[in-house]
């Protein structure tokens, strides 16, 4: 019988023992993991539901639902949101075309010409002041400014909604101006253009995809605005083709319209609706992905 | 030639007098975009000064009354019976948007930290889309859901929770009697479904710029990955995360159509109760709108103006705190988003 030899060296268990520490780092995997999962049911539910009680309603009678005109009374069963599919194309294609080129050109003043200027400082610090204006202020403020005088029309709607995007898009361009290097900038230069032809014809084409991707977003968020229209554009039953003159609807609007009501043929137009709205901002979310996927593979 | 290094601007310049000097179709595209830049300014400055200009009589008929008032009398046919006081809508958005925060904070940071630490590569994507997709799901499309497919069966939850804590002091009168399926609670709820993918993706964009070597030292020193979360990715994203949380709140506050549906839209309440049922400014106007007449319009505008000042005093913090943190991160100079 030896003895144990005083100075031999224990040997180190190197794995991972279950001390609290690893129980505390599991239990906050765990958690982190719980929170993912719990996001995700609102969505599972809502879109269910979208599909459970809208696709009855829009493709029942398909493609009725997607032309008809909408009932004048929440009692009558079918129907259809025509004029709101119509006066949703409407509002977000004028609205896009008011405020993507003059966000971009916002965009361009800041990173090609204002740079860390004290104006420039100032616009970049409201753009994301104007980010944050609720939708619902912005509604009231066009009221004020162009409904009082010229009355319901779907471009008073665009204005609302050119104005809620125009800070989005103000942003998303210029992050994308950011990616452009600086030595495309410089190659023309070189070759003697000015700044204006060198803007248009070298850093935007750059930076197009990005930007396509960041003004599609801002289109689908808008699409889906509601509180800006329930000022500006009034309301219709009967398809109104005209961005200008007369009042107009829209899908966000008939949903709640609709929603409130106690009436089952109303509750199932407005699933409808909603189902319609939500798959024309997903598709458009979608084209976005595309663009995006297409900076991310350069 | 001096030994100065070249820039953008020096050979722009040296462009230009290569071309000969002056030129209007860069002058004018120039111009342009510098009118396009003051349009930013020029809109926030136009609502601040035409929504005050409608809603000054108000103002000043009430005064202070307008804060601190809970009766709400827009219609009546006398105009002496004719008030206007705004407390139990302040207190509703207010209560509303602290519900939601409570509810996304701890969900949010979650799940942004799940997405950058935690989450396996092949996973992060599809996370980050579904994040995606519930950030433009309209709003109003959340407030059908939540009037018509959840306020009844969250009424039957709201009553089990009031049973559960009965006979606790405080809490029996926070999570109180008298459960209402459309009510502050409802609300917030929603309200924090809509703000969560705002927070996270603010937050995983600060996370993501913990340093790499931060996060390998902890780990070198034998941290496990939630005290490496702690020791390093928090203090790090901290002053961030703080200005997600507040551009959330603003979000939040300003939400107009899910919480105009599913909060109740009952008038003079201020209750701490979170089941009872209530109204948020932006809800009053956007309900009450359709029928108002001129005096209870300017009413409602004035109601507007007060939800601008609020939001507006949010998100100038927000993006202080921001700035700051980006200050802190890359110096003075950097940051300039």
């Amino acid at each position: 019988m030896t003895p144990p030899d005083p100075t031999a060296v224990q040997p180190i268990d190197l794995r991972a023992r279950m001390s609290w520490r690893v129980i505390v780092n599991h239990a906050m995997t765990a958690a982190m993991l719980g929170a993912v999962v719990l996001i995700a049911i609102p969505l599972v539910l809502v879109l269910w539901s979208l599909l459970a009680r809208g696709a009855s309603a829009a493709f029942a009678d398909f493609p009725a639902f997607f032309t008809k005109d909408i009932p004048h009374m929440d009692t009558q069963p079918g129907g259809g949101m025509g004029p709101a599919i119509v006066g949703t194309l409407l509002v977000t294609g004028g609205a896009a075309l008011l405020a993507i080129p003059l966000g971009i050109l916002g965009a361009v003043y800041l990173h090609e010409y204002g740079k860390s200027s004290t104006f420039a400082r100032l616009v970049r610090f409201l753009s994301v002041v104007m980010t944050g204006v609720p939708s619902i202020v912005m509604g009231l403020f066009v009221y004020i400014m162009w409904t009082m005088r010229f009355g319901y029309s779907a471009f008073g709607g665009s204005i609302a909604m050119a104005c809620l995007m125009l800070p989005v898009v103000i942003r998303a361009t210029e992050q994308m101006l950011e990616l452009v290097p600086a030595h495309l900038r410089e190659a023309s230069y070189a070759l003697g253009t000015t700044k204006s032809r060198t803007i248009v014809t070298v850093v935007l084409p750059a930076a197009l995809p990005g930007i396509v991707s960041g003004c599609l977003l801002a289109v689908a968020r808008a699409a889906g605005e509601t509180a800006p229209l329930l000022f500006t554009v009034g309301a219709a039953s009967e398809i109104n083709a005209s961005l200008f003159s007369g009042a107009n609807t829209a899908l966000s609007a008939q949903i709640f319209a609709n929603a409130t009501s106690s009436f089952p043929e109303a509750q199932d137009r407005a699933w409808g609706a909603a189902l319609t709205l939500v798959l024309l901002t997903f598709a458009i979310t979608l084209i976005a992905r595309v663009f995006t996927a297409r900076i991310v593979k350069r | 030639m001096t030994g100065e290094p070249i820039t953008e601007a020096t050979t722009a310049a040296m462009a230009r007098s290569l071309r000969g000097t002056g030129n209007r179709a860069d002058d004018g595209f120039r111009v342009l975009a510098v009118a396009a830049a003051a349009l930013v300014l020029l809109v926030l400055g136009a609502i601040a000064l035409t929504m005050t200009m409608r809603a000054a009589g108000v103002f000043a008929d009430h005064g202070a009354e307008f804060f601190t008032s809970t009766r709400w009398a827009p219609a009546g046919d006398d105009p002496a019976q004719q008030h206007f006081g705004a407390l139990s809508f302040i207190w509703g958005t207010l209560y509303t948007s602290l519900i939601a925060l409570v509810i996304a904070v701890p969900i949010s940071l979650a799940v942004a930290l799940y997405t950058t630490q935690v989450a396996p590569v092949w996973l992060k994507r599809p996370l980050v889309y579904v994040l995606d997709l519930l950030a433009v799901v309209p709003s109003v499309v959340f407030g059908l859901w939540g009037v018509l497919t959840l306020a009844e069966p969250i009424q039957g939850v709201y009553a089990k929770i009031h049973g559960a804590v009965d006979g606790i002091p405080i809490l029996q009168s926070i999570f109180g009697a008298g459960a209402q399926g459309r009510s502050f609670m409802t609300a917030g709820v929603i309200l924090a479904v809509m703000i969560t993918p705002i927070i996270t993706s603010l937050s995983r964009e600060v996370i993501e710029t913990t340093p790499q070597n931060e996060k390998e030292a902890a780990y070198g020193l034998g941290a496990t990955r939630w005290e490496m979360i702690r020791g390093a990715v928090i203090p790090h994203s901290k002053i961030g995360i703080v200005g997600a949380v507040m551009l959330g709140l603003g979000r939040a506050m300003g939400e107009t159509i899910a919480a105009a549906l599913v909060i109740g839209s009952s008038v003079g309440q201020v209750s701490a109760n979170v089941f009872s049922s209530g109204n948020s400014m932006p809800a009053v106007i956007a309900n009450e709108w359709g029928e108002a007449k001129d005096p209870h319009k300017a009413g409602l505008i004035a109601l507007a103006v007060v939800l601008f000042a609020m939001t507006i005093v949010v998100n100038v913090v927000a993006s202080w705190i921001v700035r700051r943190a980006q200050v802190r991160q890359y110096g003075s100079r950097g940051g300039r988003r």
